[in-house]
């Protein structure tokens, strides 16, 4: 029996497909369909609820130390407010899940991690606490995400006093909407400018329905959601990366602390940042017609050298496109390659990561 | 509520035939496209392929998905929708009409009996 958000009721009165994912029953789509809820999102404003995904608290005064154990970055000096992508990793270096670890002052981060490894992270990160840091889900949270060129004054107008216009990028900030706090972080996974709000339950559906009231705002399932990450080359746990990919390979290596060297799985990280790996993850675009997906063998001429992690249509560019890892030697921009899809191979290149310009908002040049 | 012209036949499959004499003209029916979705790539078999009753010989994509087409009938591909490359969402749009997928000349014609009457495809949908 899959398990529902609290918006479920929401996504059925809206007409959504539903789907299985992560054993929670999902909004696939709405019924403007895929093609129509990507476009809207990189041109007025789309809403994404993320509930499924895991919240928690973590807290006490050696927290940040805590944390930076756990991870490639570190925590020490992070300022409240401050949003940061990172990995947990094994003692193999292996990647256990990708997330996003906030301070929200000096002994407390605020953690979201993917839908289907919360049960996974919470037991990793339980069975390693140290006696003064506390561990605490928060399973009473929605997640709503708001994500596009509009999002910004749509939520301007539900919170004209939190000031949004200059919460930079990566950053959060605690606010209340009905007399309940919640948590504004700008970021997301679209590449577009936007925001992801925890709220408490009992509000989620209140305020759901508030931004849709709002014209430049749609409801986007998690199709649009898949191909707009895509697009931007935002990795996928369980396609993308797994427990056998480390950091570096998945080329994540970006997200190392530089003076950081104490964490589970260093010795492994650490080496392979200074030394190389044989294999690296790279966006492949087809230049020939045709859909390529997760699983599509990789060929330089006759040499197998790699896998297609995640493939599909992009419709910004409206071409196939997708991510995979091949041979570290041949991971370059312009390396022509063939995919092989249904027994053809097709022509195709590697790309850099992302296909479409990121406008997060320190990406935005002030005009 | 799904379109089923009562002229056409029907496969289990989702497919729909026009007959007329030897000539099957094939697509998917509206019911078909609305579970696939928009379609944003539709692989066509070449003119004179010989194809099987039941096997798949054309592969619709969505955004999110391959999904094969299977032969309604055996006989060999006459032509095929070549407006498809450039708009698959044709499919989606106008299943019965512009959206057609491609024309086979059938070589069993003990097979048209197997075909389904818009009545019982209807059922079939339940």
């Amino acid at each position: 029996m899959n398990q529902k958000t609290c918006l479920y009721q929401e996504h059925v009165s809206l007409g959504a497909k539903l789907c299985p994912f992560a054993g929670y029953e999902m909004p696939i789509q709405y019924p403007h369909g895929v093609l129509q809820e990507h476009a809207w999102v990189r041109s007025h404003a789309g809403l994404f609820d993320v509930s499924h995904m895991g919240q928690a608290i973590v807290s006490g005064a050696e927290a940040a130390a805590f944390l930076s154990g756990l991870t490639p970055s570190s925590f020490l000096a992070t300022p409240a407010g401050l949003a940061k992508y990172t990995v947990l990793t094994n003692a193999h270096g292996g990647i256990i899940d990708d997330l996003i670890i906030t301070r929200l002052a000096p002994d407390r981060f605020f953690l979201v991690i993917n839908a289907a490894r919360k049960e996974i992270d919470l037991a990793w990160m339980r069975a390693r606490l140290p006696a003064d840091v506390t561990l605490e889900p928060l399973t009473d949270r929605a997640l709503i995400a708001l994500q596009g060129p509009e999002a910004e004054a749509v939520l301007v107008a539900e919170f004209p006093q939190a000031n949004l216009a200059d919460l930079g990028y990566m950053r959060l900030r605690e606010a209340t909407w009905q007399g309940v706090p919640v948590f504004i972080s700008r970021l997301g996974y679209t590449g577009e400018d936007g925001f992801e709000i925890s709220i408490p339950v009992d509000q989620a559906g209140a305020f759901w329905r508030r931004l849709l009231a709002d014209a430049r705002v749609w409801p986007i399932g998690l199709a649009a959601r898949d191909s707009l990450r895509l697009e931007m080359g935002y990795p996928l746990y369980g396609h993308d990366l797994d427990e056998e990919t480390s950091p570096v390979e998945a080329s994540l290596a970006w997200v190392i602390g530089k003076e950081h060297r104490t964490f589970t799985g260093a010795e492994t990280v650490l080496s392979q940042h200074a030394s190389g790996v044989s294999r690296k993850r790279v966006g492949i675009r087809l230049t020939e017609s045709g859909i390529a997906r997760e699983g599509a063998a990789i060929y330089a001429g006759a040499t197998r050298i790699g896998t297609l992690t995640s493939g599909g249509f992009s419709p910004s560019l409206k071409a196939s496109i997708g991510q995979g890892y091949v041979t570290a030697a041949l991971a370059q921009e312009g390396q022509k390659i063939e995919v092989e899809v249904r027994g053809k191979r097709i022509p195709a290149v590697i790309h850099g990561l992302s296909f479409v310009e990121a406008k997060t908002k320190r990406s935005v040049k002030k005009g | 509520m799904s379109n089923i012209p009562a002229e056409l036949k029907y496969t289990e499959q989702h497919e729909w035939v026009r007959l007329e004499g030897d000539v099957a003209t094939i697509g998917i029916t509206d019911h078909a496209q609305e579970a696939l979705g928009e379609l944003v790539y539709v692989e066509l078999p070449t003119a004179g392929k010989k194809v099987a009753a039941t096997e798949p010989f054309v592969v619709v994509e969505s955004v999110k998905a391959a999904s094969e087409v299977y032969a309604p009938l055996t006989g060999e591909v006459l032509a095929v929708n070549d407006s498809l490359t450039s708009s698959p969402r044709l499919v989606n749009t106008q299943p019965y009409g512009d959206g057609w997928i491609c024309k086979l000349r059938c070589t069993d014609t003990a097979q048209l009996s197997t075909l389904l009457t818009a009545a019982q495809y209807h059922a079939l949908l339940g």
